[in-house]
């Protein structure tokens, strides 16, 4: 047996792990270089965003967020109205979508028998993949005139008396609405939310869930104790992608939120929200203050956005950080 | 069963009678007959897949969350039979505690973790919480390692002080029987020796029943040892007869290492 003769492996090792070392600097680089695409976009559209709101920025000053104004002919912009339906219809889009995908959660992990898991599971995320425009067509003509007919009007009777409650539910039920808008929006971040909360809980190890089984524990105090904690980082982070998507949403709520630029504290009148403004108006909006004002408004949405995703991000670390998971 | 020797004149706390237990189709155990005595320590060998943890989670009921999994026959304590329908599951799960092979703290602190099950079953002020917190972690031999960070997470201990927060878990209910399913599988030496020391204590108050695929431990911290091969109880008898005098061919091949 003759062994190669040492300095020309040497060689050969030095000439291969040279190349090995030229492939993985240009595999760093490029992906480096896709990295990098994303936060370029991001800097690229918050600066053309600016740059396009500009004129109204300098016109009407941080008041642009709390003048409660929107008119076209006058040329006198404010983004209360829009701050105002867009926060709200999101904030009550979650209160009715969050328990109802908690719900559904539980059930498909912890309760559903097998059989029926997968095509509840299925049609869940058929749900989801339901192109927006579709819910706002529902939305509008099928949703809305039953709503109308037959919640609104009980609704209003039975609570419209209650003190400060009562003014949120006056108002002719004409179905389109605040209200109406949320709801539409909760039924569509719903599928959203469930499938998160439902990965999430099966991540749980069985043997944990039969810990708490072992001591007595009924199925809910497996959830409300174990399974719950145990998930909370992903449950928080699946409300906050609902909320991102709702906080978004254009084309179903434009089609029933009711369109009107003003604010009304009952949430069965008509409003509007940044995203269906931005709809609405692009179209024929003339150059000047009022492209400049649904720049404005673009940019506020951006950074309603970063503010809940940042705000999400310090729930997560802070919940993190004091129970030490 | 005739050459059985079952533990007679010994206090019985748990018995099994006819017992069959199917994983849908298929037969995990078949006919089992023992009884467990009371304030003993009962040991479950066997080769893997023999069906010694199957047979310890029927008498806590936990096959129940698996759709699929039945038993059949008669599991009774005080006369009564868990296995019955009308058992209150959770009540059977308070009075059989478990421990399992990998230490399985609660996302919650170290004290949450104790008083968590405690307050299933019993209100008490928080000064009888603080207490009996406190003798369930005397009793786990971890009061001392733990008792000034009981409000960190129970996560953040080592595998063997988990595995010790899990006991302590176990017992501050007060249950009357004890299972431990491998509970020092996945434990280093020091730890082991812990944990079997730790059962020896609790035997004085509890009835302890355990899997174990380490015979030396069998041997070392059982009364009673059952032997289980493919799902049927081979031998019962006490330890010392089991690993000295074993009386069946299979038993003996197994504890000399001839097969398993």
């Amino acid at each position: 047996m003759s062994e190669p003769s040492a300095p020309a492996g040497i060689d050969l090792h030095a000439k291969q792990v040279g190349r090995f070392r030229l492939q993985d600097k240009f595999f760093h680089y490029s992906t480096q270089f896709f990295a990098f695409i994303v936060l370029a976009a991001l800097v690229g559209i918050l600066v053309s965003l600016t740059i396009e709101a500009w004129p109204t920025l300098k016109v009407f000053g941080p008041a642009f967020l709390w003048t409660n104004i929107w008119s076209v002919p006058d040329d006198q912009y404010g983004a209360l109205a829009a701050i105002y339906g867009t926060v709200v219809t999101s904030v009550l889009a979650l209160l009715i979508a969050v328990p109802i995908s908690f719900g559904i959660a539980l059930f498909l992990t912890e309760t559903c028998p097998l059989w029926l898991r997968r095509p509840l599971g299925t049609a869940i995320e058929l749900l989801a993949g339901i192109p927006s425009i579709v819910y706002g067509i529902w939305g509008l003509f099928v949703f809305a005139p039953l709503f109308a007919e037959y919640i609104q009007p009980p609704l209003q009777e039975l609570l419209g008396d209650v003190p400060v409650i009562g003014d949120w539910f006056s108002g002719p039920p004409i179905g389109v609405g605040i209200l109406t808008a949320s709801i539409v929006l909760a039924l569509m971040v719903t599928p959203f939310i469930a499938s998160v909360m439902r990965d999430v809980f099966e991540t749980v190890p069985d043997v944990l869930k039969e810990s708490a089984y072992g001591v007595g524990c009924t199925t809910w105090e497996v959830v409300r104790n174990v399974v719950l904690p145990y998930t909370r980082v992903g449950v928080i982070g699946g409300i906050m992608l609902g909320l991102g998507r709702a906080l978004g949403e254009t084309m179903a709520v434009t089609f029933v939120i009711g369109n009107a630029n003003r604010i009304n504290g009952s949430l069965f009148a008509p409003g509007t929200s940044i995203a269906s403004t931005l709809a609405n108006e692009f179209g024929e909006a003339d150059p000047g203050l009022h492209i400049a004002s649904l720049f404005a408004l673009g940019l506020v949405l951006f950074i309603l956005t970063f503010i809940v995703l940042a705000i999400s991000r310090w729930l997560i670390s802070r919940s993190m950080g004091t129970e030490g998971l | 069963m005739p050459d059985q020797a079952m533990p007679t004149g010994e206090n019985i706390a748990l018995q099994v009678r006819n017992l069959d237990f199917f994983y849908g189709d298929f037969k995990g155990l078949s006919n089992i007959n023992l009884d467990i005595a009371s304030k003993k320590v009962t040991a479950f060998i066997g080769p893997s897949g023999c069906g010694k943890s199957t047979l310890l989670r029927t008498f806590n009921r936990m096959y129940d969350l698996y759709p699929g999994q039945r038993a059949e026959g008669q599991i009774l304590v005080h006369g009564k039979n868990l296995l019955d329908k009308n058992q209150d599951v959770n009540l059977v799960r308070a009075k059989i505690g478990m421990v399992f092979q990998k230490p399985t703290p609660f996302p919650m602190t170290i004290y949450e973790n104790i008083a968590f099950g405690v307050r299933l079953y019993e209100r008490m002020s928080k000064s009888a919480m603080d207490d009996r917190v406190e003798w369930a972690l005397n009793k786990a031999a971890l009061w001392g390692e733990v008792k000034d960070k009981l409000q960190q997470s129970g996560l953040s201990l080592s595998g063997g002080q988990q595995q010790r927060l899990c006991i302590a878990r176990a017992v501050a209910v007060k249950p009357e029987i004890v299972l431990l399913d491998e509970p020092t599988s996945a434990l280093d030496p020091i730890s082991t020796a812990k944990i079997e020391e730790l059962i020896n204590e609790l035997k004085n108050d509890y009835t302890i029943a355990i899997v174990t695929h380490n015979m030396q431990q069998a041997a070392r911290i059982s009364d009673f040892t059952a032997f289980m091969y493919l799902g049927e109880l081979i031998e019962f008898n006490e330890t010392g007869t089991i690993f000295m005098r074993p009386g069946k061919k299979q038993t003996e091949d197994y504890i000399t290492g001839r097969f398993g």
